[in-house]
């Protein structure tokens, strides 16, 4: 069976650290950065980027359409 | 396969909308206004409306959306956001011609003019926010507030002898003669989000179709007034607000 790899890129000085990506994510892959952005908040970033499936799921939820999403079959 | 190697333009699937610019938003964290907005600058970029779409922004926290949305915009006093569609669209046919009003200026100090805009059938589409409060001003009371909610105006929750009834104003507008499409959305997941798309859709379409006035309430959040965090705020809402608010459509023609 194909497997299938996503990938998501964060707009860093974007993501206001809402945590709405985080608690969407059906993979648990995303989590909030202790370091922060200019603005100071803790951005979203992929902790465990190997369970990312490229659902979509983050970039839908984002109020602030700071996800870009990739996804490849392999 | 590494995360570099997948993060290639050949494997895109979403990006941000190119309607939607790139000047940060000043909404709170988790803001349902954020998501409503990239919906229609995604519908927008579908439909390829960009040159011919006026948006009436209101007076609330999307006061600022033509910051946001590269569209034409216009401002109106506060509530009065329908009475201007009404003459931006009569003057201007071609244009798809929509409102994006909060519950404090559509159900409460712009009632008159939505009921008679909605009345007469204007070929416009309302963007209707209903997050139970004014937002923007401090979290007061609004029309839309639960009984029992806790507001800044009504700290110990609002009472109906007090403060009288909810004020249901989406299913008042669906009785009218002039509304073609009436639905209540919500933007709290990836489904939901789906749907509320497919109804901002709609409701565009309606507009350029002529068939009269169509309404897209979203049921949404604002985590500051309420005082939870974003994501709790959406437990609330599924727990509180869709009882007294239940989502679906209330009438399409």
């Amino acid at each position: 069976m194909a497997k299938i790899k996503g990938a998501i890129v964060v707009n860093i000085e974007r993501c206001k650290g809402c945590n709405l990506c985080v608690v969407a994510c059906p993979s648990k892959v995303l989590s909030l950065n202790n370091e922060a952005n200019s603005k100071g908040y803790n951005y979203s970033y992929m902790e465990d980027p190997d369970s990312c499936v490229g659902c979509s799921a983050c970039a839908y939820v984002c109020p602030d359409a700071c996800i870009t999403v990739y996804k490849v079959r392999v | 396969m590494t995360t570099t190697e997948i993060i290639n333009p050949e494997n895109l699937v979403y990006i941000k909308p190119k309607v939607l610019n790139d000047n940060p938003m000043h909404y709170c964290p988790g803001c349902s206004h954020g998501v409503v907005h990239k919906l229609i600058a995604e519908v927008i970029e579908e439909m390829d409306y960009q040159e011919k779409t006026i948006g009436i922004a209101p007076v609330g926290c999307a006061v600022f959306a033509y910051k946001y949305l590269d569209i034409d915009w216009q401002q109106a006093a506060h509530g009065r956001a329908p009475a201007l569609a009404t003459a931006t669209k009569r003057l201007l046919p071609d244009r798809l011609v929509f409102t994006y009003q909060g519950d404090g200026d559509l159900a409460a100090i712009g009632t008159a003019e939505t009921l008679h805009a909605c009345n007469r059938g204007e070929n416009i589409a309302i963007i209707f926010i209903n997050n139970g409060i004014y937002g923007m001003t401090g979290g007061q009371m609004a029309p839309t507030t639960l009984v029992g909610m806790k507001s800044s105006t009504s700290p110990n929750g609002r009472t109906v002898p007090l403060n009288g009834n909810p004020l249901d104003i989406t299913k008042l507008l669906a009785q009218l003669d002039g509304t073609c499409y009436v639905t209540r959305q919500s933007v709290h997941n990836v489904a939901n989000v789906r749907k509320a798309k497919k109804a901002i859709r709609k409701a565009f379409e309606n507009s350029m179709l002529g068939k009269g006035t169509s309404i897209v309430e979203v049921v949404s959040t604002c985590n500051s007034g309420w005082k939870l965090s974003p994501a709790d705020s959406n437990i609330w809402m599924v727990e509180n607000m869709f009882p007294a608010y239940p989502l679906g459509d209330l009438k399409d023609l």
